[in-house]
């Protein structure tokens, strides 16, 4: 039994996505929705955000550590495999290359936006509604936060499908085929709500 | 006289295991309900190239010529099949072979695929019933499960799902999707369930079951139409849960 690292290393890859950094993405997408109902509405969900006791702990163990491993050892297993879908075009197998391209644009979306808010926030620029106004008043901004957010939430959802099959919850074909109906509805559903939360602001 | 059909060919090869691969043109006559396996052996009756110069024949495995051993695997016009089984009239022309590159070339169309003879033997693939005194009948198995368990067991370690898997590759140490498919079968037979936790806890370590990415294109390319995802998921839960008896304690086992 010396070398089962990876084994370990690999189920807690799997585990984290889901919780607590799905997680956190549901609760995200919910409170960037409520800008639909105006700067005030925002705020207030923003500001309750930020009233949760022990706010750093919760952040640093929740959210900052979780994602770090998940980044990292995400992409050692994005780069340790050879993209072939020129060679077997098979439905999953794009799956499979979009899980880690999607990967990888979600941290380098993720890396820069968390510079730019929660960063920003500690060197004293207020999170609020008209931050984000005036991250969206260029329309590149748009552009790559339209691109990072359907990648955050393509990555989870097609990341739910794969948790199912890494755990072995979904075990025959047909499970994996409804999975996989019900993972792209959620990748749509949550795509709605969080492409409505970015035109909210503009 | 008017029957002057032939087949072309595109074959990559190698003279040694080192040194680099090349194309050669055949162009062999046509006759009908040829397999490339035929139209190899007309080359090697006839080793000339399509430029008229001899050469050397073309090394490639075979043995049992129906689909079974797996020994002729290789690149037919991008996918890796048996060449057995490839019929000439059903491929388009000129026919591409080349050898699974996944694999070490020992020359021209033959690999080495010792691998994944070494991954069986780490995961215990076998039913260890050897002792020094008759120990009996084993245990029935419910008929249900026999049908299945046979699927599983028409695996012929052809090599074709490592081509076809993403993350079968000089970067990794992953065993590849057919050891899932195996480690089931002999966890599925009563006697060898005996031996389970041993051949999950192998499996549990680095290079096996965790390397798997599910890009599923094992299933897809499998000449002999095994669930091997499916034996991917049952080995994947089989090991969620001899994890939990690892650490927590069982005393199934």
């Amino acid at each position: 039994m010396a070398g089962s690292r990876e084994f370990f290393n690999r189920r807690l890859h799997s585990l984290l996505g889901v919780v607590p950094i799905g997680l956190f993405l549901l609760v995200h997408l919910t409170v960037n929705h409520q800008a639909t109902g105006g700067a005030e509405s925002f705020n207030r969900a923003a500001n309750f955000m930020e009233s949760l006791p022990f706010l750093n702990v919760l952040e640093i163990v929740l959210i900052f550590l979780p994602l770090l491993y998940h980044a990292i050892y995400g992409l050692y297993i994005a780069f340790t495999g050879t993209a072939n879908t020129g060679r077997f075009g098979f439905f999953r197998n794009w799956m499979y290359l979009l899980q880690r391209i999607t990967g990888v644009l979600t941290l380098i979306f993720v890396a820069w936006h968390v510079w730019e808010t929660r960063i920003a926030m500690i060197f004293g620029t207020p999170l609020n509604y008209q931050m984000m106004e005036d991250i969206f008043s260029s329309p590149f901004m748009i552009a790559f936060y339209v691109v990072g957010i359907i990648s955050a939430i393509f990555h989870f959802s097609n990341g739910l499908w794969s948790f199912m099959v890494s755990w072995g919850i979904t075990i025959s074909p047909r499970s994996q085929v409804i999975s996989t109906y019900v993972t792209m509805i959620i990748f749509v559903l949550l795509s709605i709500v969080g492409l409505q939360a970015i035109f909210a602001f503009i | 006289m008017a029957d002057t059909k032939t087949v072309k060919f595109i074959i990559t090869r190698q003279d040694t295991p080192e040194s680099a691969p090349y194309e050669e043109e055949f162009e062999v006559p046509y006759r009908p309900n040829m397999n490339v396996i035929s139209a190899l052996m007309e080359i090697r009756r006839n080793p000339v190239n399509n430029k008229g110069q001899h050469t050397a024949p073309i090394t490639w495995e075979m043995n049992c010529l129906e689909e079974v051993c797996g020994a002729c695997s290789m690149v037919i016009n991008g996918k890796p099949r048996q060449a057995c089984s490839a019929l000439v009239d059903k491929l388009e022309q000129p026919i591409r072979l080349a050898p699974m590159k996944t694999f070490p070339v020992v020359r021209d169309l033959q690999i080495d695929r010792s691998r994944m003879f070494d991954s069986l033997k780490k995961v215990k693939a076998w039913i260890p019933i050897d002792g020094t005194y008759d120990l009996g009948p084993g245990p029935r198995m419910p008929e249900t499960k026999r049908q299945w368990a046979y699927e599983l067991s028409k695996c012929m370690t052809c090599g074709v799902c490592l081509e076809a898997c993403p993350n079968v590759n000089s970067k990794s140490n992953f065993m590849g999707p057919a050891v899932f498919n195996q480690v089931r079968l002999f966890n599925a037979h009563p006697t060898g369930s005996m031996n389970k936790a041993e051949r999950l806890n192998a499996f549990m370590e680095d290079g096996g079951l965790t390397g798997c990415g599910n890009s599923q294109n094992c299933v897809q390319s499998c000449p002999k139409g095994i669930p091997i995802t499916t034996s991917i998921a049952a080995v994947n839960r089989d090991a969620t849960l001899q994890s939990f008896r690892n650490f927590f304690g069982s005393d199934r086992d």
